[in-house]
């Protein structure tokens, strides 16, 4: 890094940080800019957190209404109609935001995100998208690793009680400490479309169940051409067909994803502000890890469920062929 | 994600949060979305600068506010609804009393220091509601769950004790710089400008008079028409010249050791350098005052060399009695007073350079001396996420499946947040469980107000403690006490425990009781004639009450911690935030991953906590690699509970 230093308010402020990460770390966050799709509970808990960690610019994304559900898990809507009235979900969170750290940049940028050039997501750092198509992850992912920067992309999704993050960081080289010295590793990391595409044969023993019901899910509501969470209990024959389907595909067994966890799945699709402050959190220290070049990131899917409390990391990427 | 039975126990629930800090703010905001509708929240502290990266409730104008009153206001912005009741005040106050609990269906914790948890834990089991307790430093966090005679109770596990240096260590032989920064902060710093009654172990007399007793004059005491700049140096020689050259006539010390080097302010700083600049008079206000504003350094990340921390070290002492007279005579290091911070930087730094000791910058320093635990907005609110799932499930009874949860670093089996299942309680647990306790002391020699302090209070944690023996009274303290008992327990304290009216001695069972915290248990005494001076400075021997060990090898030692943790419950209004950036802090899982964690790594700071983890537990389990270092610290309390501990 440069040796442009902190200034004294910088310090005052990230002292108890700056004694995790370090001044050099402080420096690269704020010089980071951030782009957020989807104004859910979770993705609220996202922005509070790095918002407040020090990031230098955040870009907030969602032409949505105001609705009575997008109160529900986030606490930077005031329930105020005539506050909100006419805005954008990214608009009034954008309100909010600004006043937790005067020092970071938070502004709204309108429009379908779909369209926007591999250029504009050049601009960013990290890119942090929620509540969308399988569609459109793919293809906001694409974009990304299009750039010869390297842009980290995170996918955030919590239904009920649990919760998954996906994260690609391309080729990713960072510094860690081991002992006594600070190594530097590497590390190279599948798309989001590879990576869901590796046969589930494949895939080591033991996978988090999770893992393929939230597949099954989500091409379930891709072919139904639902929104994210637009699902009910009614759904549930169709969902079973799908993993029938699926299950044989890939030659794993249908017990591998219970009835029971895609009944939740299916019943529970609104956030549950606990699990949300626990994925907020856990996205927030990764993709300050990723800015900062300090620490072991996530690779590639972080799970948790509150039904039996883990919240466990998966590797899901195709195996290395053997030399 | 909640059911209908859920919502509605959820809905009926009265709860009571105790800190409205780092954990506080992200738990009151995370109990409102989740639909708590009676949530009742009691801090102390009022808001810092330093607090603002992570308690995102506050905002810069609300510094100096109340904490509890402000995060009310916050959350109410966003859930207008529902009832937050604030108390500015401090848990122990005794308003809050076991009826006080009782009326909560369950307790949530997020506090910073060992004292208040202990006592919250107490009123908890005797009001028998559930508490739910959390810590995190860093990136590391816990939560537990404890229901009386369900669970453990807080305190079934041994809680390490503050790191505490040996006297020689500190006044002779400093190898480390938090051996330089202890010597600055509890000897040179409270000598000059703190209470001069106190015990100090600094050597103050000057080579010309040390052998007249009579006329033993203390160099610390500013001479008669003294000027300022000439005192800060004659201070300056004697601490930093005099001191080393006493210290070095004694040959035996330096045999194995390398020997320091006496430094005296002409040869770093020839007599018109010294001159300041004259920034000063800039008229800033008594507590803005900084030598470093007026010697113009401004990073406090940059390690000063020896002639800036000369500068730094005169320029402060010379503010101190400038434009802070008034202070001196009572002040106590404060972290957060900055030319105090500057002092004890210096100082620290010169004698590290005596000692050829690495120099260490403002920053670094503040952090060591302050105690200082460094915190991220993201481990709280992962952690507060994970008491509102388990508050739930204590709400809904659903004891089967409470658990206990770490927040990690780095993965174990693949596991970011490890879920473990509750230990059961321990059955020789004085607190929880009716074990006595057993005391060894010479009765003839002892003092009650030996055995009060170092046992009643030091050890048990009470603050108004009753002794009985029998029927009859020994001591009580109390708001409401007739006169006459208050004499009568007066001249008690004074006695031999074998002097008093209804006598202690071998073989006596005495109960002692915290009538605020309706805890009460007995101690078998059993007379012994000898204690070592060394391994035994109480001169008594406690048993069956559990602390991880300290340095045992010097009988007497210097804590590296914050003077104020044990103070009296101050005034409201009164900084009552000694204690606040330890705040967060617990019994921490830092090695759990089966790392060791330097010291470095957590950018040196000493023991994050007076009361918190600071030094090694002794029955740590055999499958953690940990090194046995007295840096290597922060550890669990509930260590060795990961694989020794019966499960439910």
């Amino acid at each position: 890094m440069n040796g442009e230093e902190l200034t004294e308010q910088e310090t005052a402020l990230y002292d108890r940080q700056i004694r995790v990460w370090g001044a050099d770390a402080q420096r690269r966050l704020s010089k980071s800019h951030i782009l957020v799709y989807g104004m859910k509970g979770t993705v609220a808990e996202f922005c509070k957190n790095i918002v407040l960690a020090g990031v230098g610019s955040v870009t907030l994304v969602d032409d949505r209404e105001v609705t009575e559900e997008a109160l529900s898990a986030n606490f930077l809507i005031l329930p105020d109609e005539n506050l909100y009235h006419g805005k954008t979900l990214a608009e009034v969170c954008c309100d909010s935001l600004k006043e937790f750290n005067p020092m970071v940049h938070v502004s709204v940028e309108k429009g379908d995100i779909s369209t926007f050039g591999v250029e504009f997501f050049g601009k960013f750092d990290a890119v942090v998208i929620s509540c969308c198509s399988l569609a459109k992850k793919k293809l906001i992912n694409q974009k990304c690793r299009k750039l010869s920067k390297r842009v980290a992309f995170y996918t955030v999704d919590c239904r009920g009680s649990c919760g998954e993050i996906f994260v690609d960081l391309k080729d990713y080289k960072y510094s860690k400490k081991k002992l006594e010295e600070t190594v530097e590793c590497q590390l190279e990391f599948p798309s989001f479309e590879d990576t869901i595409s590796v046969p589930w044969k494949a895939l080591p023993k033991r996978v988090s169940k999770l893992y393929f019901a939230m597949r099954v899910i989500e091409q379930f509501e891709d072919a139904e051409g639902r929104n994210p969470g637009e699902t009910s209990i009614a759904d549930l024959p169709g969902v079973l067909k799908l993993r029938k389907e699926l299950c044989e595909t890939n030659s794993v067994n249908e017990s591998q994803i219970p009835d029971a966890l895609l009944e939740r799945l299916l019943m529970d699709t609104s956030e549950y502000p606990p699990v949300c402050a626990i994925i907020g959190g856990i996205l927030g220290q990764e993709v300050i890890k990723a800015i900062s070049g300090k620490g072991d990131p996530l690779k590639n899917f972080f799970f948790f469920d509150a039904m039996d409390g883990k919240g466990l990391l998966e590797d899901i990427s195709e195996p290395k062929p053997v030399s | 994600m909640a059911s209908q039975e859920q919502l509605s126990a959820i809905k009926r629930a009265k709860v009571l949060m105790v800190g409205a800090g780092g954990i506080g703010c992200e738990l009151l905001k995370t109990l409102a979305l989740s639909g708590f509708q009676d949530i009742h929240i009691i801090d102390m502290d009022t808001i810092e600068v330093s607090n603002l990266n992570r308690q995102f409730l506050f905002r810069q104008s609300h510094v100096g506010q109340s904490k509890a009153k402000v995060a009310r206001d916050a959350v109410l912005r966003f859930r207008p609804n529902i009832s937050i009741t604030p108390y500015h005040a401090n848990v122990k106050e005794s308003r809050f009393n076991v009826d006080f609990f009782k009326e909560f269906d369950v307790v949530l914790n997020g506090l910073d220091n060992l004292d208040a948890r202990r006592h919250v834990n107490r009123l908890c089991l005797a009001a028998g509601i559930p508490l739910v307790e959390s810590g995190t430093t860093g990136f590391l966090g816990q939560v537990t769950v404890h229901l009386k005679g369900k669970t453990e109770c807080y305190e079934c596990q041994p809680k390490p004790a503050p790191k505490t240096y040996p006297v020689c260590t500190i006044t002779s032989t400093p190898s480390k710089f938090v051996h330089c920064i202890v010597w600055a902060k509890d000897l040179l710093f409270a000598k000059l400008f703190g209470d001069k009654n106190q015990e100090n172990d600094l050597n103050v007399h000057s080579s010309d008079t040390a052998n007249s007793s009579e006329h033993s004059e203390d160099v610390f005491e500013c001479r008669k028409d003294e000027d300022i700049e000439r005192y800060g140096r004659r201070i300056y020689d004697h601490v930093f010249g005099h001191n080393i050259e006493v210290a070095l006539s004694n040959e035996e010390t330096w045999k194995n050791r390398n020997k320091p080097r006496p430094i005296y302010s002409k040869d770093v700083l020839p007599e018109e350098q010294t001159k300041e600049n004259g920034n000063e008079e800039k008229g800033c206000a008594a507590d803005d005052v900084s030598a470093m504003v007026s010697l113009s350094l401004k990073n406090p990340q940059d390690i000063w060399s020896l002639v800036e921390n000369s500068r730094v070290f005169l320029e402060a002492l010379r503010l101190f009695f400038l434009k802070r007279e008034k202070d001196i005579g009572n002040l106590t290091f404060d972290k957060d007073d900055q030319l105090a911070v500057e002092f004890v930087t210096a100082a620290a730094n010169i004698r590290a350079s005596s000692f050829g000791i690495p120099l260490h910058s403002l920053f670094e320093a503040k952090g060591i001396a302050g105690n200082i635990v460094h915190a991220v907005a993201t481990t709280n609110a992962i952690i507060a996420g994970l008491i509102v799932i388990e508050a739930i499930k204590v709400l809904q009874k659903d004891n089967n499946n409470y658990r206990m949860t770490y927040c990690l670093e780095h993965p174990s089996r693949k596991l970011l947040l490890m879920p473990v299942e509750p230990y059961e309680p321990n059955r020789s647990c004085y607190v929880c469980s009716e074990t006595p306790l057993s005391l060894e002391v010479n009765t003839q020699r002892c003092k009650l107000r030996d055995f009060v302090e170092k046992i009643i209070k030091a050890k048990l944690g009470m603050n108004f403690p009753l002794i009985m023996q029998g029927a009859s009274i020994l001591y009580e303290v109390g708001e409401d006490l007739e006169e006459d008992m208050v004499v009568i327990y007066a001249a008690n304290l004074e006695k031999a425990l074998s002097e008093l009216p209804s006598p202690v001695t071998s073989g006596s069972v005495l109960t002692v009781e915290d009538l605020q915290q309706e805890f009460s248990c007995s101690i078998n005494i059993k007379h012994r004639e000898e204690f070592d001076e060394e391994k035994e400075p109480d001169g008594m021997l406690l048993s069956g009450w559990v602390e991880a060990p300290v340095d045992k090898d010097n009988n007497k030692t210097i804590g590296n911690d914050e003077s104020t943790s044990n103070a009296l419950p101050s005034m409201e209004t009164l900084d009552g935030d000694k204690d606040d950036e330890i705040q967060e802090t617990s019994e921490v899982v830092e090695a759990f991953a089966g790392k060791k964690r330097k010291l470095s790594e957590v950018s040196e700071v000493t023991a994050p906590d007076p009361s918190g983890p600071s030094s090694i537990n002794q029955n740590k389990p055999e499958k953690l690699d940990i090194d046995d270092e007295d840096d290597e610290l922060i550890i669990s309390d509930d260590w060795e509970s990961f694989t020794k501990k019966k499960k439910l």
